[in-house]
């Protein structure tokens, strides 16, 4: 077995070919960073050739003359400083690539969010600071090494947890793309939270019907399988070829299947709220879900308990947008409550509907359903974020009690018949699944994709997917729309029948004296005793390393080391953050 | 020690170690919400806050910064689900190789850092540059 290189030369043997981009970002870099002093003090490092100053990197001009300089120049690096390596970074890889140059030769740094943004006030503060980040940029991509994605065989085929709207849709879709799915549900039924709706915004397609239709598309593709009551308790293996385990309800075997991918739409629960919030638990007060239930079980003019229903108010915002809590909106509960109130007053118009609300978030095209609700006589009244409304029964009476900050000081009490909490969405309890896929959490309790625009299905975890609400609050149409981009997503990974992982992975070098300690911390067995003429190293398994790094400082031979941050090039960062210039240093 | 550039040199130097997915977004978002920080502050990506080197952080140290700043994972990382665990370790691991350099030891600090935590990255900063100043100037050993 050999130990990666990782150093190479460069044409004239002692230096590298570096060019170095500085971004304007039109002025969002420029005016708080002296762009050409930057460029002036890292253009005469030996390892650079070139290096300019562009108002935006990401142009197609720009992109375009990178292409051209690096094969002009035989440029063997490239450094681009402008934002986040969140936003460009497949950008410049493509650029890379297109001109021949190996896309792991090329470094991105940031000089916007991590400089420019945050110093706005300190100009040659943030211009010593970004020459310094460059410069350790320079570092880094002089040390960089061609490496090729690591190739794995696929399977073609996926698993789906959850059986709602995006679980459903999900698999139709990859069944249609020729891939054989296998759709796990943790209840007895499919449909999730649409399953159990009437009709719904913006078409009043019923919920129902709506899943009845999806449950057909399903059953006429033999592809799919459904699995109910059905559980996923294990996976192993990597990626493209996991082995899953799934339970069944007692007394049926566990079936164990290999699949590619795995799509995760385990959606949401409603908000409960606590005994006594905006008098919850008093008769008369009900949820969101539970009036839609109510509506949707009755049709005709509206009745609570056997007498006639005169007027509601509708609380918004309950468990939603609390700070120190779910901080978040939820977003489709002021479209679900205008929707509601519409089918309200189209069965008896002279119900009165007051609307407490915080703000009203009917975006983009529910904006009409908005208008609607109004024009049938709704009352929208504002209260203020910190004077919520009171909800009490008085004898035989529900009362709410506001401000209207909207039309001044007075305090309203409005009595009512009935009052709805317009309760928000909240991450689905789901912790075995969770610790077990080893998802990450965002704040809220929903699961975290790689990246809000660019990545917005994947999660870190390679080759799992997310789908649906379990993602943070949708609508039926947004949790579609997301089911469908995990399928093409899935589809690009696993059509090919091969699938390129990321090559940062960790590699053990020539200081190993296999002792086993990595092997041991390593949560996905990647490491294994190889013997190399009959010595006994360490061997990491490039498709099954995550490049996590976590074994490297298990290592007591300091043997490790993680591609793409090098021990020798984090020393280089460092070098090139601290200047080339120290006089003083704190330890001779 | 610690003297750096411009605005920036009379503020102690700190070499942040922060993570790709989960801390770098925290710390960006601070960029996006325009909220300021010492220019004397600097950060590394690694993947994992696991991943760390002892070795990395006495370099920077020995190297011109005057503070390393670990932001971890905690619970939320992707990779490890015992990263909280193994981050301490590093950090104090880095510390047991400054002792024998007279480098005191509150030169490392360690904390949680989530992909929204843009406020406390700043607060952090803050706090750390403060107790950095108030350190007394190592002499060689
Ligand atoms: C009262 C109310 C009214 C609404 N009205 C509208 C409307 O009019 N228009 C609109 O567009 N949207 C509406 N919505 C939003 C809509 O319900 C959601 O967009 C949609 O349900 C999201 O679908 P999903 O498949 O992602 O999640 P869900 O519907 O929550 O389905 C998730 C499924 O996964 C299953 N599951 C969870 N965990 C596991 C596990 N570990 N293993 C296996 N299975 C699991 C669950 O049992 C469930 O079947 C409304 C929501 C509410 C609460
Ligand atoms: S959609 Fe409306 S009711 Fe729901 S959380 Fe957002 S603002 Fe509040
Ligand atoms: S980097 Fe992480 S996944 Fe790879 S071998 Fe080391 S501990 Fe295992
Ligand atoms: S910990 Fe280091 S020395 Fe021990 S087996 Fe792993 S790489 Fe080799």
């Amino acid at each position: 077995m050999e130990h990666q290189e990782l150093t190479t030369p460069s044409p004239d043997g002692e230096h590298r070919r570096i060019g170095v981009y500085i971004c304007h970002c039109g002025g969002n870099i420029s005016d708080f960073v002296d762009v050409a002093a930057v460029r002036d003090a890292v253009a005469t490092d030996p390892n650079v050739v070139h290096a300019e100053t562009t108002l935006f990197a990401c142009s197609d001009a720009t992109q375009h003359d990178m292409v051209e300089r690096i094969q002009r120049d035989g440029l063997d690096g490239l450094v681009v400083a402008s934002c986040s390596p969140k936003l460009h970074v497949p950008t410049f890889r493509a650029v890379s690539r297109r001109a021949g140059l190996n896309q792991f030769q090329y470094t991105q740094v940031n000089i916007r969010e991590q400089c420019s943004w945050v110093h706005s006030d300190d100009r040659p503060g943030a211009t010593a600071k970004a020459t310094g980040l460059v410069r350790a940029g320079i570092g880094h991509a002089s040390l960089s090494v061609p490496l090729e994605p690591v190739g794995v065989d696929t399977v073609p085929s996926a698993l789906v947890v959850g059986g709602g709207v995006a679980g459903l849709r999900a698999a139709v879709g990859l069944a249609d793309l020729g891939l054989s799915v296998t759709l796990v549900e943790r209840t007895d039924h499919l449909g999730g939270a649409v399953g159990g709706l009437g009709a719904m915004f913006p078409s009043n397609q019923s919920g129902r019907e709506l899943i009845a239709q999806l449950v057909d598309e399903v059953a006429a593709r033999p592809t799919i399988s459904v699995l109910l009551e059905t559980e996923l308790v294990a996976k192993s293996g990597t990626f493209g070829n996991y082995e899953v385990r799934l339970e069944g309800p007692a007394g049926t075997d566990p079936v164990t299947a290999t699949v590619g991918v795995l799509v995760i739409a385990t959606g949401f629960a409603s908000y409960e709220p606590a005994l006594g919030e905006y008098g919850y638990g008093i008769e008369g007060v009900l949820t969101l879900p539970e009036f839609t239930a109510m509506l949707d079980a009755s049709p005709g003019p509206l009745h609570y308990r056997g007498r006639p229903v005169g007027s509601i108010a509708y609380v918004y915002c309950v468990g939603s947008r609390q700070p120190g809590g779910n901080e978040y909106c939820s977003k489709y509960c002021c479209t679900a409550t205008a929707h509601v109130a519409v089918q309200v007053a189209a069965r008896d118009d002279r119900v009165t509907q007051y609307h407490l609300y915080r703000d009203v978030r009917t975006y983009g095209v529910y904006e009409l359903l908005y208008e609607e609700a109004r024009k049938r006589g709704s009352v929208y009244l504002k209260y203020a974020d910190d004077a919520p409304p009171d909800v009490e029964r008085r004898g035989d009476q529900l009362v709410v009690t506001a401000r209207d900050t909207l039309t001044g000081p007075a305090e309203l009490e409005i009595p009512v018949d009935l009052v709805v909490l317009v309760t928000g969405m909240v991450a689905a309890p789901n912790h075995d699944l969770t610790s077990l896929l080893k998802l990450p959490l965002g704040s809220d309790g929903f699961y975290n994709e790689i990246h809000p625009k660019l990545r917005p299905v994947e999660t870190v975890v390679d080759g799992v997917l997310i789908a649906g609400a379990s993602q943070g609050p949708k609508t039926v149409s947004e949790s579609v729309a997301s089911a469908l981009a995990a399928v093409a997503q899935s589809g690009a990974m696993l059509l090919n029948g091969r699938a390129e992982l990321n090559p940062l992975v960790a590699v053990a070098g020539a200081a190993c004296a296999w002792c086993g300690e990595c092997a041991a911390v390593c949560p996905y067995d990647a490491i294994s005793r190889v013997e190399v003429d009959g010595v006994a190293v360490a061997h990491i398994d490039p498709s099954a390393c995550k490049g996590c790094g976590g074994c490297a400082p298990y290592c007591p031979n300091e043997a490790i080391d993680l591609l793409g941050v090098t021990t020798a090039q984090v020393e280089h960062m460092i070098d090139g953050m601290v200047g080339p210039v120290r006089e003083e240093v704190l330890v001779s | 020690m610690g003297a750096g550039h411009g605005a920036g040199a009379t503020s102690p130097r700190i070499l942040v170690f922060s993570t790709a997915n989960i801390s770098d977004p925290g710390i960006d978002l601070a960029g996006s919400q325009h909220r300021h920080y010492a220019s004397s502050i600097s950060t590394i990506t690694v993947p994992c806050s696991s991943s760390i080197q002892p070795r990395w952080i006495v370099y920077a140290l020995e190297h011109g910064f005057d503070g390393v700043f670990l932001a971890i994972d905690g619970d939320e990382c992707a990779y490890l689900p015992d990263c909280n665990a193994r981050s301490s370790r590093i950090a104090a691991q880095a510390q047991e190789r400054l002792r024998p350099l007279g480098i005191a030891l509150e030169r490392v600090r360690m904390a949680a850092l989530c992909s929204v935590c843009s406020e406390a990255f700043v607060k952090h900063m803050d706090e750390f540059a403060a107790q950095l100043a108030a350190l007394p100037v190592e002499v060689a050993a």
